[in-house]
This record gives structure tokens, sequence and C-alpha cells, in this order.
């Protein structure tokens, strides 16, 4: 495995000067697999919003580097604004920056910046709705006229229709109802597994993160404060508690069933894992 | 980007000047501006800049700040001082060119012009950096409560100017979100002609126009969830009180207006 995406030494400093200075990121070394899943928690004000608006050159670093496929971003004008079609970054509320008459070109608008002709786009923006599961019937409709959840998913279509090489998602689920949370969820892995690219997915919800991520990292005052797969970040209970994080509920019930000394072993995050551990403690006996 | 705007900018501090009651640094604002008009030599603009310059230094805010601020008003200045040099009447006539002739009293015309503007905004940016937005409109609805008799809705300006005061640090946030996202969809803000240019704010002034009435209307109804029905009968959380060092600052206005009046008006200095 390549790393796709690099960060050495990468520190942001916000209104340097003034009484409001705030070191938002310090000292961030980091490096992002090609084809991985990466799950990115972190409690409010840790830094993962300034973090993720590195990645593709919104921000540019106070001191430190950031490379893509080996190379630093911030060598000339024009890599930067090439490397905004290879890292797309779905804000938080994304639903918030829609403004065309019509969902089409809404949609369109990512790839038409690209400079791609007609039929490109066209084939783009259809792949993209289809990737978020609305039917083509809605392309015609205003962007405004959609339910909170549509127009959420009409957002991430239209940077889904860039066809990033790198995919980031701020929140993609936050205040959505449970259904078009598990949708925008379904959308994503799907189009992970198909496209096969990167993905970085910020979340407060330690059960997503724990489900979704190949790869962990835990953001805590600006700092990178632990990266792993989900098993090494999971038993570690303490140390996430520590930054204000918990563990997702199943781990939490392995955690209090190991403390009532029943040894489960540390580290479970899915539903499915501790369910084999447990029946693997009854002496293999399957009731499946 | 939009970091660099001062409107209203406050900068939170303890000084003496940050604790003085609004109303006292409105009123001696005014006072100060009145004053820069009645001066007219030398002398009298050095007593009003070291005056102003005492204060900053009492204030705490870091001068380099305040200059940031006069950025953008560097263009206005220097053409008022142009206009000033070539196009006032004066005896002693230091070089004609055509017909235009630059003179001495040009030359004076042109200096106090541009020393009276910059003190003029460098004290209006003292006034709104050591008071939070908040405390001025109090001030300012306090001050202006003799009028509600001739029937000026005071209490509803004060609203609404606290209002968009407090809505600019949150749309000049929200407008910095848009513009990112669109950056993030390839948006370019920076090349092409100024069609090119005025059609790319297109993406960034829907959604804000959007969300600002959207923020409107949420503030609307939460406004009356909270029974709010204007200004009759409210009482306040905080009162305004003039305190010992409000005279005192009274008094040193006064003076300051009175001696820089009669230096000005009656020695010409």
């Amino acid at each position: 495995m390549e790393p796709i995406l690099q960060l050495e030494h990468l520190n942001h400093v916000y209104s340097p000067g003034t009484p409001f200075e705030h070191r938002a990121l310090i000292d961030i070394d980091l490096s992002i697999e090609k084809g991985s899943f990466v799950g990115m928690i972190g409690h409010t004000g840790s830094g993962k919003t300034t973090l993720i608006q590195h990645l593709n050159g919104l921000l540019k670093p106070t001191s430190g580097r950031i490379l893509y496929n080996g190379e630093d971003i911030w060598i000339s004008k024009q890599r930067i604004h090439q490397l905004r079609f290879q890292v797309g970054l779905v804000f938080q509320y994304p639903e918030y920056q829609l403004f065309e008459e019509t969902v089409y070109r809404d949609i369109a608008f990512g790839p038409k910046n690209m400079g791609l002709d007609k039929d490109e786009v066209d084939r783009r923006v259809r792949d993209a709705l289809r990737f978020v599961e609305l039917p083509e019937r809605i392309l015609d409709h205003s962007p405004f006229e959609l339910s909170g959840g549509q127009k959420r998913r009409v957002a991430i279509a239209g940077v889904i229709a860039m066809e990033p090489e790198v995919l980031i998602l701020d929140e993609p689920i936050a205040g959505l109802d449970p259904e078009s949370r598990e949708a925008i969820l379904r959308n994503i892995q799907d189009y992970h597994a198909t496209r096969n690219n990167t993905v970085i997915l910020v979340t407060h919800n330690m059960d997503v993160a724990a489900r979704m991520s190949d790869q962990l990292l835990v953001m805590s005052h600006g700092s990178l404060y632990l990266s792993g797969t989900p098993e090494e970040i999971f038993s570690q209970t303490e140390a996430l508690e520590q930054t204000g994080l918990t563990v997702p509920e199943v781990t939490q019930i392995c955690d209090h069933l190991r403390r009532r000394g029943v040894p489960m072993p540390r580290g479970l995050y899915t539903v499915e894992a501790a369910r084999d551990a447990l029946l693997a403690m009854r002496g293999g006996s399957s009731h499946a | 980007m939009l970091s660099n705007i001062t409107l209203g900018q406050y900068f939170p501090g303890e000084s003496l000047i940050h604790r003085l009651d609004p109303r006292t640094k409105l009123l001696l604002f005014v006072l100060y501006i009145v004053a820069l008009f009645l001066g007219k030599g030398l002398v009298s603009y050095a007593i009003m800049a070291i005056f102003l310059i005492v204060i900053i230094v009492m204030s705490k805010v870091p001068p380099s700040s305040l200059l940031r601020g006069l950025k953008p008003l560097w263009i206005v200045i220097i053409i008022t001082g142009v206009l000033n040099l070539l196009f006032s009447q004066g005896q002693t006539v230091l070089f004609t060119w055509r017909r235009i002739s630059v003179t001495l009293e040009g030359c004076y015309n042109a200096g106090f012009m541009i020393v009276r503007i910059i003190l003029l905004v460098l004290c209006a940016f003292m006034l709104t950096y050591t008071t939070s937005p908040i405390l001025l409109t109090d001030g300012l609805e306090r001050l202006l409560r003799p009028f509600q008799k001739i029937g000026l809705p005071v209490h509803e300006l004060a609203m609404m100017m606290s209002i968009a005061l407090r809505f600019i640090p949150t749309l000049v946030e929200e407008t910095d979100k848009i513009i990112s996202a669109q950056k993030a969809r390839g948006a370019d803000f920076e090349s092409g002609n100024i069609l090119r240019r005025a059609k790319a704010l297109i993406p960034i002034l829907v959604p804000l126009f959007i969300s600002a009435f959207r923020r409107a209307d949420e503030l609307a109804i939460a406004m009356e969830c909270r029974c709010y029905h204007g200004g009759e009968g409210r009482t306040r959380l905080h009162q305004l009180k003039y305190a010992r060092k409000d005279y005192v600052a009274y008094v040193i206005g006064i003076v300051l207006c009175v001696a820089v009046g009669i230096l000005g008006r009656r020695f010409g200095l």
C-alpha cells in the first residue's frame, strides 16, 4: 500500500498576532493509504475541520508540508486548483451551498469547473445521482424544493460528480433522521467499494466510525491523539474517555462484562464480533 | 479571506477606556469631532493628536491593528489631500502649472484635512474597539430616549442595530464557509474579466441570501416564543450607570473641546 496523502509537521494558527490567536493544529504527522477508509473522530473544536481543509488546499499550513502522491501541493496555484478535483471535500451541512436553479445544474457545477465536455458532465451527473440513490426525475426540480435529506444527498452528489481520488466528508449525517443517515452511509460505502478510492469520514458517531473505517484517527486539542485500526483504538477505552469521547456501545458492554469477570477480549467494536466471542466462550456451540 | 473586515470590530480588554460607560464614550466621540472642526492650526491639532494617542495607549489596543483598519481608507485620504492641495485659494503661490496653482495655504489645508480625517477615523475605531456592540447600542438607545417623545422608535432602532451588528460576524463566517465549499467544487473567483468575476459571485450570494432569510425567520420566531413585544415595560439585565470616572472623562472632554475651540477660533492656532 502506498500513501496518497501525507502530512509532515503540519501546524496551523488562526489570526496570529491578535487577541484571537488560536493554535488549531499542532505538529500533525499523518499518512493516509491509497484506497483506505479512514474515520476521523474528535470533540467539537479539536481541529478536525481545520485539518481536512488543509487536505485540498483550502487552508495553507502555517508551517509543515502536505504531500499528495508524494508531491508538495503548494508548489503552484494551478496545482491547488487541480487538487480540488482530486481531493473532493463535502462540508458540514453541505445543503447550504446549493445555489442553482435545478438539481442537474447544481451537481454539474463541479464537473463544469473541471472543464469537461457536455457529454462527460452529463454522464457524471447521472452517475453521481445514482450513487446517492435519487430518482432522475428530480434533476429538473429546484434544489430548494427538496427535503433536508434529499438536499444533503444532492450536495454530496455535487462532489462525487467530480470523481475525486480522495473523498472527504465532514459530518455527513449530522442532523438527519435515521433513515436518511443509513442511506447516506450506504451510498458512501458503495461508492468506496465500486470506485476503490480513498474516503475520509469525519464523524461524532463512534458506532459509525467503528463500523466503516479501516483506520481511525482521534483528534484532541489540535493534535493527533491516537491513530490505528478500530480494534487498536477501541481497546483503549480509558484513553478515549480522557478526551471526552466514548467507545461504541457494544464495546462499552464488553468492557462492563470484563469488569464483572467475563473474559471478553479487548477491542471488540461490532455486534457480530461480540456475539462470536460470547459464543466461543460457551464452548463453541453454535446457535446461529 | 474576509477576516480583515474591521467594521464593528471589538477588541476585548479590561482597560479604563474599556470600562467607561458607553454613553460617555459616544458623547466624547461627538465632542472630539466638534473639536476637530473647531481647531485651526498646528497647536490645536497637536493637542488633539496627543489626546488621542494617550487614549490609544491607555486602551492597550495594538496600534498595528488600528493602522490595518486605516488601510482601506488611504485612497479617500489621498484624494481629499490632493483636491485640497490643488483647489485651495491662497496668496502665496508656490508654483503654477497650466491653470492650476499650488499655494502655501493649499499645502496647509491639505495637511490639516488629512490629519483631521485620520484622527476622526482613529477616534471612531477607539470607540468601536473598546466598546462591545451590545453596550454601544445600549448606550445609543439610552442617549436617544428623549427623542421618543417626538415619535422616534428608539427601542426598535436600537434593536435593529444590535441585531445587525450581532449578525455581521455570523454572516462573515457563513460567507467564508460558502466560499470554501464552492472553492472545493473548483469555483474560481480570482481570474477572468469583471463580468466573469461578477458571475462567479452567484454561487456565493444565492446561498448567503437564503441563509440570511432563514436566520431572520428563525430569529423572529425565537423572539416571538420569548414574548418579545417591543421596548415598552422592558427591563434590562445590565443597567447603565455613570461612575466617577465617567464624570472625570466628561470634564476632560469638555475642557479639551473648549480649549481647542478658543485656540482655533480666537487665536487661529
